[in-house]
C-alpha cells in the first residue's frame, strides 16, 4: 500500500503546515506571486506578438512575394524630360520561376494599374490588380457575394472583374453589385464577385490586397492597358516601363521556403542587372519575430523568475526555522526508528505542498491579473498553458530545491543532540 | 541465568538479549580526550529488568545511548538478541531501532501536535503497517496502560503521567525485544512515579527486558539487578535476575 503510505505523509504534512497557518500562508506569497507574474509577464508578452504573428500568418508563411522596386539611379534620372523608366519582373521571370524550382508549387504575377473605377455616376480611384485565379487560393479572403475569377475568364479574355466589400460599397452604396458594370479608364468589365480585404496595419508588412482593389484577369489587363504607365504628378510627367508589379510564389513545403527565396534571388541577379526589384518571405518575418517575442518572453520570465527564486528563498528560510523549532521532534522520529530519508521526505513534502498550493494560487492569480489588463487596458493578452504547466512544475521544483537543504540539515541531526534540544 | 559479577559473564553473546564487549566509547572534546565509556562488558539477559545508576558523567547515558543504538561505540562489539549491532550504519542502526528497541524518556517525547493514538503508532507508522491494523494496535495498549479514552488528546492536554504513559504505549508498540527507559520517572511527582514504575514491573513480568538509567535509589529498587558506574567503568553489581 504504497500510495496510502504517501497519501498519509502529505496529510501529515499538511496537518503540520496548518499548525502555523500565517506562517504557512507568508511563507507561500511568494510562490503565489511569482508564479502569478510568470503566467502574467508571459500572457502580455503574448498577447502583444500574437497579433503581430497572426498578421504574418496571414500573408501565407509558404508564399514568397517579389516585388518591383525602382533602382535608385532611376528615380534621379527620371526627372530628365522624354525619359522612360524601365524595371521591374518581367513576365519571364515568372515562367522562369515557376518552371527553373521544383519546390515552387504555383506562382501568380501582379499587375498594377492605378485606373478610375466607374459605375454610373459614381467612380472611386482603384487599383486594378491584374492577376491569375491562383490569387484568390493565395490569398484567402473571405468571399462575400458571387464568385472569383477562373481560368476560363483568362483563356477567353473575358472583361470581368472582382471587387473588394469596401470598394464595391463606395461604388454602389444600395445596388448589388454583381452583375452590374463598371468602367475602369476606356472599357467595362462585368462585376462578377465581391471579397473581404484585409488592410495591414503594423510591422512595415504589407499585406498583398488593398480596399480599394479591383481584379481582373492579368491577360486582359496586359491587352487592355500595356506596360507603359504614365504618371502625371504636378507638372511633370513620368513614364514607367513595368511588366510585372509582384510576383507572388507558393512554396510547397514551409522547410523549403528560405532556400527557394535564396534562389529565385540568385536567379533574378542573373537577368536583372540592377537591383529593380525585393523579395519579401513572410517566413523570415514570421521567424524574426518570433524571435523577437521569444527574447520579450525570455526578458519578462526572467524578471518574474526571480521573484519565483526569492519565493524560494522565503520558503527555504522558514523552513530552516522550522527545522531549528523541531529539533527535538526529528530526534524523537530517528530515536523512534525513523531513517533519514524518512525525516528527509517529511520536509521535502512540506516544502513541496507549500511550493505547489502557493503554485496553483499563483496560476489563478496569473489568470486573473491578463484578464483585468485586458479588461481595464485594453491590451491583448494570451495565456498559453504551457506557461501554466510550465509556472506549476517550476513551483514543485522550487518546493524541491529549496526544501532539499533543510530537509538534509534536519536528517543530518545527531539523534541524541536532537533529543536534548529544548 | 546467573547473576553477573564480571567474572561470571557469559562469553556466549546469544545467551543475552544484549551483550557488551569491552566496550570504549572516546569523545574529542577540544584538545581533551573523555573516555565516557572506558572498557565496559556487561551481559543483559531475556526478561531481566535491569537498573543502571551513578553520577552525573559516570557513563551511564552514554551506555543507555550505546543500548540504544543511538550511539556507536568508539571501540568493541555490542550484541543485540546475538547480533553484532556494532558495525552497523545508519540506516541499520534505525532498523534495530524501529524493530528490536523501544525507549521511554524522562521528559516523555511525544510529539506535541499529534495526539495519543498517532503517538503511540508512530513505529508502527515507519514500519509501515496498514492504518486499519496500527490504529488497532494503538487503541489495544492505550487501554493497557489505562488511557482507552484519551485517543484524541495532544500531550499538552494531558498530565505527566498520562503523557509517560502514552510514552510507554508507544514504545510497547512495535513489540521491541529490549525497552530502554531514561529517567522515566524524573518529571513524575512520587506517586505518578510509582504507578509508572508499577506499569514498568508488570511488563517485565510478562517477560519484557527493561533497561533503566536512574539516579535515584528508590526507583531502581523496582529493577532486580542493578549496575553502578563511575568513571565510565563498571563499578558493582547487585541483585539477581528473578528465577522464571
Amino acid at each position: 500500500m504504497i500510495q496510502t503510505r504517501h497519501l498519509r505523509e502529505i496529510q501529515l504534512g499538511i496537518k503540520n503546515l496548518l499548525l502555523h497557518k500565517l506562517r504557512s500562508f507568508l511563507t507561500m506569497l511568494g510562490v503565489v506571486f511569482g508564479v502569478g507574474s510568470v503566467i502574467a509577464m508571459l500572457a502580455v508578452g503574448e498577447g502583444a506578438s500574437k497579433e503581430a504573428l497572426d498578421q504574418i500568418r496571414r500573408l501565407g508563411s509558404n508564399n514568397i512575394i517579389i516585388s518591383a522596386a525602382k533602382p535608385a539611379d532611376e528615380q534621379t534620372a527620371s526627372n530628365v524630360r522624354g525619359f522612360m523608366s524601365i524595371y521591374g519582373l518581367l513576365y519571364e521571370d515568372e515562367r522562369r520561376i515557376a518552371e527553373g524550382f521544383p519546390s515552387v508549387k504555383r506562382t501568380v504575377p501582379v499587375k498594377l494599374i492605378r485606373k478610375e473605377g466607374r459605375i454610373g455616376e459614381r467612380s472611386l480611384d482603384l487599383r486594378v490588380v491584374g492577376t491569375s485565379p491562383d490569387w484568390f487560393d493565395l490569398v484567402q479572403r473571405e468571399q462575400v457575394g458571387g464568385r472569383v475569377m477562373n481560368w476560363s475568364d483568362i483563356k477567353e479574355n473575358r472583361n470581368v472583374v472582382v471587387l473588394t466589400e469596401w470598394g464595391a460599397r463606395r461604388l454602389l452604396a444600395t445596388r448589388s453589385t454583381i452583375g452590374q458594370r463598371l468602367r475602369l479608364g476606356g472599357d467595362y468589365y462585368e462585376v462578377i464577385g465581391i471579397v473581404r480585404s484585409e488592410m495591414s496595419s503594423g510591422g512595415g508588412l504589407r499585406t498583398p490586397d488593398e480596399n480599394v482593389d479591383a481584379y481582373i484577369p492579368i491577360n486582359v489587363a496586359r491587352q487592355r492597358y500595356g506596360d507603359v504607365f504614365t504618371q502625371i504628378t504636378a507638372g511633370s510627367r513620368s513614364r514607367e516601363m513595368i511588366e510585372l508589379h509582384q510576383i507572388i510564389v507558393e512554396v510547397d513545403d514551409l522547410k523549403n521556403v528560405v532556400a527557394t527565396a535564396d534562389g529565385i534571388e540568385a536567379m533574378l541577379q542573373r537577368f536583372h542587372p540592377k537591383k529593380d526589384y525585393q523579395k519579401s518571405v513572410p517566413l523570415d518575418l514570421l521567424n524574426q519575430a518570433e524571435a523577437t517575442q521569444r527574447t520579450f518572453s525570455i526578458v519578462l520570465g526572467s524578471i518574474a523568475g526571480i521573484s519565483l527564486l526569492v519565493g524560494g528563498i522565503g520558503i527555504m528560510n522558514i523552513m530552516l526555522a522550522s527545522v531549528t523549532e523541531r529539533t527535538r521532534e526529528i530526534g524523537i522520529r530517528r530515536a523512534i526508528g525513523a531513517k533519514r530519508r524518512h525525516i528527509v521526505r517529511q520536509f521535502l513534502i512540506e516544502t513541496v505542498v507549500l511550493s505547489t498550493t502557493g503554485g496553483i494560487i499563483g496560476i489563478g492569480i496569473g489568470l486573473l491579473i491578463p484578464f483585468l489588463i485586458t479588461a481595464f487596458a485594453g491590451m491583448p493578452t494570451y495565456v498559453t498553458p504551457i506557461s501554466l504547466m510550465l509556472s506549476l512544475g517550476i513551483s514543485m521544483g522550487v518546493g524541491i530545491i529549496f526544501g532539499l537543504y533543510p530537509a538534509v540539515r534536519a536528517a543530518n541531526l545527531d539523534p541524541i543532540v536532537a533529543l536534548r534540544h529544548e | 541465568m546467573l547473576a553477573q559479577p564480571m567474572d561470571e559473564l557469559q562469553s556466549d553473546p546469544t545467551q543475552y538479549e544484549a551483550y557488551l564487549e569491552n566496550i570504549h566509547k572516546i569523545y574529542q572534546m577540544g584538545s581533551e580526550q573523555v573516555r565516557a565509556l572506558d572498557g565496559v562488558s556487561a551481559g543483559f539477559a531475556r526478561g531481566s529488568f535491569w537498573a543502571i545508576l551513578g553520577s552525573s558523567g559516570s557513563g551511564k547515558s552514554t551506555m543507555l545511548n550505546v543500548l540504544g543504538c543511538l550511539d556507536r561505540p568508539t571501540d568493541g562489539r555490542y550484541y543485540i538478541g546475538g547480533r553484532d549491532v556494532s558495525t552497523l550504519d545508519d540506516d541499520d542502526l534505525s532498523e534495530i531501532r524501529l524493530r528490536h528497541l523501544g525507549f521511554i524518556f524522562q521528559s516523555f517525547n511525544l510529539i506535541p501536535q499529534s495526539t495519543v493514538e498517532e503517538n503511540i503508532q508512530l513505529p508502527l507508522y515507519y514500519q509501515g503497517w496498514e492504518p486499519e491494523k496500527s490504529l488497532a494496535r494503538a487503541r489495544e495498549l492505550a487501554g493497557m496502560v489505562g488511557l482507552g479514552e484519551r485517543l484524541g488528546h495532544r500531550p499538552m492536554q494531558l498530565s505527566g503521567g498520562q503523557q509517560q504513559r502514552v510514552a510507554v504505549a508507544r514504545a510497547l508498540s512495535n513489540d521491541p525485544a529490549i525497552l530502554l527507559a531514561d529517567e522515566p520517572t524524573g518529571n513524575l511527582d512520587s506517586r505518578t512515579g510509582e504507578e509508572i514504575m508499577a506499569l514498568l514491573g508488570r511488563l517485565n513480568d510478562e517477560g519484557k527486558t527493561i533497561i533503566m538509567v536512574t539516579h535515584e535509589p528508590d526507583i531502581a529498587a523496582y529493577a532486580h539487578q542493578r549496575m553502578w558506574m563511575k568513571d565510565g567503568r563498571i563499578e558493582r553489581i547487585e541483585g539477581k535476575p528473578r528465577s522464571r
